[in-house]
């Protein structure tokens, strides 16, 4: 065919392309097909098995036709409890496929994702790009009857959502609901304000600002902010560089988002701010796929910012000081959200995480030196700058300082993006989001900490309860087994698979959990559970498998009366093992009766 | 006093747990001593005769008369050993796993080029074990009191925990002994 060959030939023979020209296949022939492998593999000087690789390491990449529309319907446990198994069957019957499979006339394919950042107003999809939320049975079936008629997703949009999102470069349904504006994100901030006031300093006291200031990382691991940029700045090293972590994949996180939405302009000084504190010129914005509908927006501000004088050559009125920023998309991988992974899917790899040391800050993006910070970290940052350390200090509790974007969601009556104070109990946040019946909150998303009722005065914060953002409330009817084993089952999806302990312990805990929710499990069982857990997480590289086992291991420590409910007390053993059932399918087959004396063996 | 009394049994494996016991050379002298062989195919006795202290199993359950077996040890050994990547994970006989049954049998006893085209019959005899719809470790089938990795587990693992049990010294399994690269 020649549409592959014309489309791979339009881009550099370069393997750091691989990515961009894989999304260009994708997008316009549905999928990479055996030709496109070929042409790929010899145009960039790859072998075959590394672009198929790369292809099938990415949610939104795939070998096989995904269908002239395809429909990713978020898998969260958020959409499964606003109503997802509904949806799910609607798109399936009008569709006449299942999910995982491509309509009979090729027109539609069904696909599931793991969180799209919606889950505020979920069920939600992603429709050829076009972010569709709330979704009821009745709009799931209009959806597909309309791609059948010939209507784009994009012209099934119907009505857009609060502030950027009309925006003509958005026009996207999705809604900001912010619901608590703090004064550091969503404070007054005049546009250009922190970069013209960073270049009126040195670097070095940029830096001491930040540090003074106590800026932790924000997506969740809180490294502190200043340090790194002061580890990044010591390297000596012809080029640095500043990565934006804009892969925001924990299930129930959503905060940046919002901050993409309506405060990047705010995120972009952040960066600049960053460029200018370690040495870097070149600030690299990684945008998960699923946020790709912000992108159009994102590059006119960026263009505004440049005409500016904000970002490009001798910025803001300081000689030699250049920096600019460029966008680079993901396509679907949690695990991408992992600095180092995030860095190798950024030279267009596989989003593998590296071995560290050496760490980003010392090798990086294309082994240089690299800080690799959050979305909201890089626009607290520019803030700090502007208003001083001691404003920022003064806010949070001694050790956690300033305030944190929570994405709250699950059963409460106000979902959406609050900007509190380090230091908020559990208890009040359940107060403002309206959710006073909580029966257990999940804070930090999977890889955090599934707090009960117990633990409710608990504080955010980073010695208490530290959270990218996450905070997803399950109200006095939700089956805590079902949370988790979405949560097991998301894991093991986004395993990149290096780990053994991560790729097969996972499904090993699953499988252990299933056995024990299905109420055949031991007391030794459970200690099994706890044992494997902490394996998993003590012999994993990177944070995944180091956090995978988190939603078992929590559950069991602050709901062990579930547990207890569940297990078969007194006894030593019981087997998943059904001989009757497991003989059935070998005796259909030799066309034999099942003659198995399976009391005898009792 | 009598000596302690070991069983030992090979079912979905090659055999190769078996040898890597045999593997522990002049030891075997030793061993003879110190035990002795109840139902195993060391000794080719068929049926137990008599309680077990220790048995031990390779390989896992592919098919009914493995389950059998594997039930029997359970119920006549104090101790029950899997031994080896098979009886702990499934090993490669597992690897079917993926594979519907009905596909396997039809690849090997109707589709295949070797099949004589004059019987293409799936055996179905009854005195034939009924094959399972795939492979289990024996640790989902009976309760398993240790395992001994390795594919093969070395003669030195083995030798190391069988004379360990049968002393009823704690199993100490150093990390030399389940190093395998």
């Amino acid at each position: 065919m020649a549409q592959e060959k014309d489309i791979v030939l339009r881009y550099p023979k370069d393997p750091s392309a691989l990515l961009d020209v894989v999304r260009d296949v994708q997008n316009r022939l549905g999928h990479v097909s055996e030709e496109a492998v070929s042409r790929i593999a010899a145009h960039l000087k790859l072998s075959e098995a590394e672009v198929r690789g790369a292809v099938t390491f990415y949610h939104f990449f795939s070998l096989t036709p995904r269908g002239a529309s395809t429909v990713y319907l978020n898998d969260s446990i958020t959409s499964r409890m606003k109503g997802r198994t509904a949806v799910a069957r609607a798109f399936e019957e009008e569709a006449g496929c299942r999910f995982g499979e491509v309509s009979p006339d090729g027109k539609v394919g069904l696909f599931p994702t793991s969180c799209i950042g919606m889950n505020d107003q979920e069920p939600s999809a992603i429709v050829d790009g076009v972010v569709f939320i709330k979704l009821s049975p009745d709009r799931a079936r209009a959806i597909v009857r309309g791609l059948r008629a010939g209507t784009p997703a994009s012209g099934q949009v119907t009505e857009f959502g609060d502030g950027a999102n009309q925006s003509t470069l958005v026009r996207a349904m999705v809604s900001n609901n912010i619901r608590k504006r703090g004064p550091v994100l969503f404070g007054p901030h005049e546009p250009g304000a922190a970069v013209r006031k960073a270049v009126s300093m040195t670097p070095e006291q940029v830096i001491d600002e930040v540090k003074k200031a106590g800026l932790l990382g924000r997506g969740g691991a809180g490294f502190p902010t200043g340090l790194k940029w002061e580890f990044c700045r010591r390297e000596k090293a012809p080029e640095r560089y500043v990565v934006c972590n804009a892969d925001e994949g924990e299930p129930g996180t959503f905060k940046d988002r919002v901050v993409l939405t309506e405060l990047p302009g705010l995120l972009f000084e952040g960066m600049a701010v960053a460029g200018y504190a370690v040495g870097a010129q070149t600030g690299i914005l990684y945008l998960r796929s699923e946020y790709a509908y912000l992108r159009a927006r994102l590059e006119a501000v960026l263009a505004g910012l440049r005409k500016e004088g904000i970002l490009g050559k001798n910025i803001a009125g300081s000689p030699g000081f250049h920096f600019d920023i460029v966008i680079k998309s993901g396509a679907g991988a949690y695990i991408c959200g992992e600095e180092s992974a995030l860095l190798e899917s950024a030279e267009g790899k596989r989003g593998e995480p590296r071995d560290r040391p050496p760490f980003p800050v010392q090798a990086g993006y294309l082994d240089r030196p690299t800080t690799v910070n959050n979305v909201e970290t890089l626009a607290t940052a520019a803030r700090i700058v502007v208003e001083g350390a001691a404003w920022f200090k003064a806010m949070g509790t001694p050790k956690s300082a300033g305030t944190k974007l929570l994405s709250v969601s699950g059963d409460c009556a106000r979902p959406g993006v609050y900007e509190v104070e380090y230091g908020l109990s559990i208890a009040e946040l359940l107060d403002m989001a309206g959710a006073p019946e909580a029966k257990a909150v999940q804070v930090g998303g999977p890889s955090g900490t599934c707090v009960s009722k117990a633990g409710y005065q608990r504080k955010i914060c980073f010695s208490d309860l530290p959270t990218g953002g996450s905070v997803i409330v399950f109200g006095p009817d939700r089956d805590i087994f079902e949370v988790v084993e979405n949560f097991m089952e998301f894991f093991i999806e986004e395993s990149c698979g290096w780990c053994t302990p991560c790729r097969a312990g996972n499904v090993l805990l699953k499988k252990k959990f299933e056995k024990v929710a299905q109420g055949k499990g031991t007391e030794g069982d459970l200690r099994d559970l706890e044992a494997w857990g902490k394996l998993v997480k003590a012999t994993s590289r990177c944070g995944l498998g180091q956090t995978s086992p988190n939603p078992i291991l929590t559950t069991m420590q602050n709901f062990p009366e579930l547990y207890e409910a569940r297990i078969q007390k007194g006894r030593d053993f019981v087997p998943e093992f059904d001989l009757a059932a497991a003989i059935q399918e070998g005796c259909a087959a030799a066309n034999r009766q099942p003659a198995c004396k399976e009391a005898d063996h009792e | 006093m009598s000596k302690p009394v070991i069983a030992t049994a090979s079912l979905a494996g090659c055999f190769g747990c078996h040898m890597s016991l045999l593997d522990i050379d002049e030891r075997i002298l030793g061993l003879i001593d110190l035990v002795e062989f109840n139902k195993s195919p060391i000794d080719d006795i068929k049926t137990f005769t008599k309680p077990v202290d220790v048995g031990l199993i390779e390989g896992g359950c592919c098919n009914s008369e493995n389950v059998e077996v594997l039930r029997s040890f359970r119920k006549n050994c104090k101790v029950l050993v899997s031994v080896g990547e098979c009886a702990i994970m499934g090993g490669l006989p597992a690897m079917r796993n993926g594979i519907p049954i009905r596909e396997c049998l039809e690849e090997a006893y109707l589709n295949s080029p070797s099949v004589d085209p004059e019987d293409r019959t799936i055996p179905n005899d009854e005195d034939l074990p009924i094959i399972l719809d795939k492979v289990y470790p024996c640790h989902e089938v009976v309760k398993i009191d240790h395992f001994l990795p390795g594919c093969p587990p070395s003669a030195d693992l083995i030798w190391e925990a069988v004379t360990a049990l049968v002393e009823g010294r704690p199993l100490q399994l150093t990390y030399d002994l389940i190093k395998f690269d």
